[in-house]
């Protein structure tokens, strides 16, 4: 079985994937992830967790181009450049 | 330090570089990737934890650990036996020497020597880890006939490889029954071998400074 890996570097800091190993059951994955991911001192705790039980999200069809809901979709720096030509007015110095 | 802690110490040491040396032997060609790291790395700690005991009898612990004559090592017949390729007595005999170096480590921690004591406390928390490796690999193996024919064949040794008043409280952490132990003193047929192989960059140029 395949078993996903993630590990905090610093008490305080989010856990990053980390990569993943092949264990047979639970104890072997948690003294696989031990000796793969943190006997060198780089973790300071892991999770470790069966790939099947990870569920996956990855259809994001956008027919419709909709992209004003998009994070990326809709620069408000850009329409403010716009709106700020259109009213004549410079955008303020940046040490004013 | 007395005699008695010294040739204890001694004991250890060899013991734990030799079965390094035996361990090491899967690096690359363990059954699985995963156990190939995990086994090569606990091997790598048993000669850290011999290199550290040789240094609290020594100066020069390389002297101590590759200089020696074979007949002066006072290591385990268990820890020479040679099992490459076979897996089922190699983690038969990790997990026997775990449960004996347990109990040996547990008497070194109580020493009134503080560097003793010490040493022997930081090695027993690494230890931990080898245990629960040996541990998992018992629960896994334990109805496999060829694993429980390997533990019967090694555990005189292993009860040979602890002292005297430790043998009974060996034998009941292990659930088995008392036998004629395989004692310390004698050598096994793999070992010349062995410490030919360990020895011999030492040997090649005397004296050197590397």
């Amino acid at each position: 079985m395949i078993y996903e890996v993630f590990r905090r570097e610093r008490k305080g800091v989010a856990f990053e994937h980390a990569g993943s190993l092949a264990a047979p059951d639970e104890a072997f994955a948690r003294a696989y992830a031990h000796e793969q991911y943190g006997r060198r001192g780089e973790s300071v705790a892991l999770w470790v967790v069966p790939r099947r039980s990870i569920l996956e999200v990855e259809d994001f069809v956008d027919e419709l181009n909709r992209n004003y809901h998009r994070v990326d979709g809709y620069s408000l720096k850009a329409k403010l450049k716009e709106a700020r030509e259109r009213a004549g007015t410079a955008a303020p110095a940046a040490d004013s | 330090m007395n005699e008695r802690v010294r040739q204890l110490l001694l004991q250890t040491a060899d013991d734990e570089l030799v079965l390094g040396w035996r361990d090491s032997e899967w690096t690359g060609i363990a059954p699985v990737l995963e156990e190939d790291v995990a086994f090569s790395s606990i091997a790598q700690n048993e000669i850290g934890h011999a290199r550290a005991l040789y240094q609290l009898l020594s100066e020069d612990a390389d002297a101590l650990a590759f200089d020696r004559a074979p007949a002066e090592y006072r290591c385990s017949p268990l820890v020479e036996l040679r099992f490459v390729p076979d897996w089922a007595r190699t983690i038969a005999r990790r997990v026997l020497y775990e449960a004996a170096d347990e109990l040996r480590l547990a008497a070194l921690k109580e020493s009134a020597d503080a560097a003793v004591a010490g040493l022997a406390a930081k090695i027993d928390r690494e230890e931990a880890y080898h245990r629960m490796h040996a541990e998992m690999w018992r629960e896994r193996l334990r109805d496999e006939p060829r694993y429980r024919d390997a533990v019967e064949e090694l555990w005189p040794y292993a009860r040979g490889l602890v002292d005297e008043e430790q043998r009974a409280e060996l034998a009941s952490r292990l659930e088995l029954e008392e036998v004629e132990p395989v004692e310390r003193g004698t050598h096994a047929g793999d070992w010349p071998a062995l410490w030919d192989e360990m020895t011999v960059v030492r040997r090649s140029v005397p004296g050197a400074a590397w």
